[in-house]
């Protein structure tokens, strides 16, 4: 289930029936009406990666910024120390909450929408994410841990390096594509759309996604959890077979 | 070609796994060992999480011991008496190993240690191999050099619990297997290998079992030590990845078969010279990852009650 292509067609439809949806309603309704292409991504054999839309429509002039979340846990961070000239994992720090996912898009720099207090407060921004430390610990460790960690999600693709692109169209609709690698992890996501005026949000809106194994890749990543002593049982199985097999077609060669 | 490996949770290429295996099978096949040392570093080289890697790496050793094991019972070239003593204590090493690994594991270690069995062990095997291979190939250019004595008395002989091998022609201390069973088991389980290139040295030097019947009974007992990792590491680490084993299974059977027709055509000093080199050129390239400075100085893991 690579790309989840919206068609030319599907995309006028999705839009004009938003558009309706939005116009024909009484003025004084939401400023700000979006919706995502799809509410699940579904990992599978082939899964390399794959993108969403978010698309929507805004009343009157404004940004718009759009946050994924991943589902938060506590994720420990490990700093490696020369001992004995090889590379040993040193001090680790624990972080409570993180993202397993963070993505932003906005249709202007950061900077120019809001303030740095206000975007702090909405966590808008990937140095924004607020990362609380387990334990007290001294805030110059805290924040070497920190960076750390930041920047190994950014490697791995899983926190945006810098906020992609929001396109707005005659300042009414607008479409952001959402890019998730091949390495997201599994759960529950938020999806949040802001709409910025004079620095201030107006209107914002929330999707719930929902990240899954699909298909074999989940059988098996279930039944290895839930009764990994079967499981374990089943894999010697198929190994003694296939090493059976193998030597009783080759002897016959 | 993509495949999501659902344990290793990473996408990796379906052609380059097979001709990983393929690769790794045909070596095997040559030199007559499991692989399983070159196949693990690989994969951990190609971004399956070392973990796993060793995990998967035990299964798929069961399926190639399996069919090595047979070809070496219908000839009649398996010390079942033997295999059993190295066996037990195969299974309190291995899952003291997997033990060992689970809390290494927890404490984050894990990767560093089984980098250092690596280096370790490849380094010492392939110097030792390459010695063997060179000094066989001098003695072969002036004949009539001196013969290893047939049977040696030492301390080990002194040792009680006293058992009688007949297929081996041995008379030793059931402690002797047992010792090179467990510490064999404990390698298995952390370094996701069978274990023969350190169990035939040890049967053929430490025990003097004759070289006949020494491959085919340390592949009968490989077979229940890497089933014991696979159920222990399913249980408690969850890091076997049937689907990466079965590809591998299937590409390294297939070369193996490749592997034996060119072995047969090779003289045995330059087959172990040949390994030799292959194996030190594995252990280096794992050594280098070592003592590099690395990427990023932070790695993250899973937090909490875990």
């Amino acid at each position: 289930m690579r790309a989840r292509l919206v068609t030319p067609a599907l995309w006028a439809a999705l839009w004009a029936g938003l558009a309706q949806s939005l116009f024909a309603a009484p003025a004084a309704a939401t400023p700000l009406v979006a919706d995502l292409s799809s509410r699940q991504i579904e990992i599978t054999t082939g899964f390399t990666g794959t993108s969403l839309l978010m698309f929507g429509a805004i009343d009157g002039a404004g940004d718009v910024v759009v946050v994924v979340r991943g589902p938060r846990r506590e994720v420990v961070v490990r700093r490696k120390e020369r001992i004995a000239g090889i590379w040993v994992n040193g001090s680790a720090q624990s972080f409570e909450s993180v993202p397993g996912y963070y993505f932003v898009a906005s249709s202007r720099p950061l900077a120019d929408i809001a303030s740095e207090a206000t975007l702090d407060r909405l966590q808008i921004g990937t140095g924004r994410v607020h990362l609380p430390a387990v334990g007290s610990v001294p805030p110059a460790r805290a924040k070497a841990f920190r960076t750390g960690l930041v920047e190994l999600k950014q490697v791995q693709g899983l926190f945006s390096i810098a906020p992609s692109r929001v396109s707005v169209v005659d300042g009414r609709l607008f479409r952001a594509d959402l890019t998730f690698p091949a390495n997201v992890p599994t759960g529950a996501y938020t999806a949040d759309v802001y709409l910025f005026r004079g620095g201030e949000v107006i209107g914002s809106t929330r999707t719930t996604l929902a990240v899954r194994k699909a298909g074999l890749e989940a059988t098996i990543f279930d039944f290895a959890h839930k009764h990994s002593a079967i499981y374990g049982i089943i894999a010697i199985m198929i190994a003694l077979f296939a090493g059976w097999l193998a030597g009783a077609i080759f002897r016959k060669v | 070609m993509d495949i999501y490996f659902p344990i290793a949770e990473i996408s990796l290429n379906a052609l380059v796994l097979l001709a990983m295996g393929g690769g790794v099978g045909l070596l095997s096949g040559m030199f007559g060992v499991g692989g399983g040392f070159l196949m693990t570093p690989l994969l951990i080289f190609s971004g399956v999480p070392p973990a796993v890697a060793v995990g998967t790496e035990a299964n798929q050793v069961v399926a190639s011991s399996v069919s090595g094991a047979l070809a070496h019972w219908r000839r009649g070239n398996v010390d079942i008496k033997m295999g059993v003593v190295l066996l037990i204590g195969g299974f309190a090493g291995s899952t003291a190993g997997v033990w060992l690994f689970t809390w290494l594991r927890e404490l984050g270690q894990i990767d560093v240690v089984i980098a250092v069995c690596y280096v370790t062990f490849l380094g010492i095997v392939g110097v030792l191999m390459l010695i063997e291979s060179l000094r066989t190939w001098m003695r072969s250019r002036k004949p009539g050099g001196a013969r290893r004595k047939l049977h040696t008395h030492t301390w080990m002989h002194g040792l009680p619990f006293k058992m009688r091998f007949r297929r081996s022609k041995l008379y030793i201390s059931a402690l002797l297997p047992l010792t090179i069973g467990a510490s064999v088991g404990v390698l298995s389980a952390i370094m996701g290998v069978g274990g023969g290139f350190v169990m035939v040295p040890a049967m053929i030097y430490l025990l003097g079992m004759p070289t006949s019947v020494v491959v085919g009974t340390s592949l009968f007992q490989i077979i229940f030590v890497t089933a014991n990792v696979t159920f222990l590491q399913s249980v408690n680490n969850q890091t076997v990845d049937v689907l990466l084993a079965l590809t591998l299974i299937v590409s390294s059977v297939i070369g193996a078969q490749f592997g034996t027709m060119i072995g047969v055509r090779l003289r045995s000093e330059h087959l172990r010279g040949l390994l030799g080199l292959v194996v030190l050129a594995v252990c280096l390239r794992v050594a280098w990852d070592l003592v590099a400075v690395p990427d990023s100085l932070f790695s993250l893991g899973i937090g909490g009650g875990h």
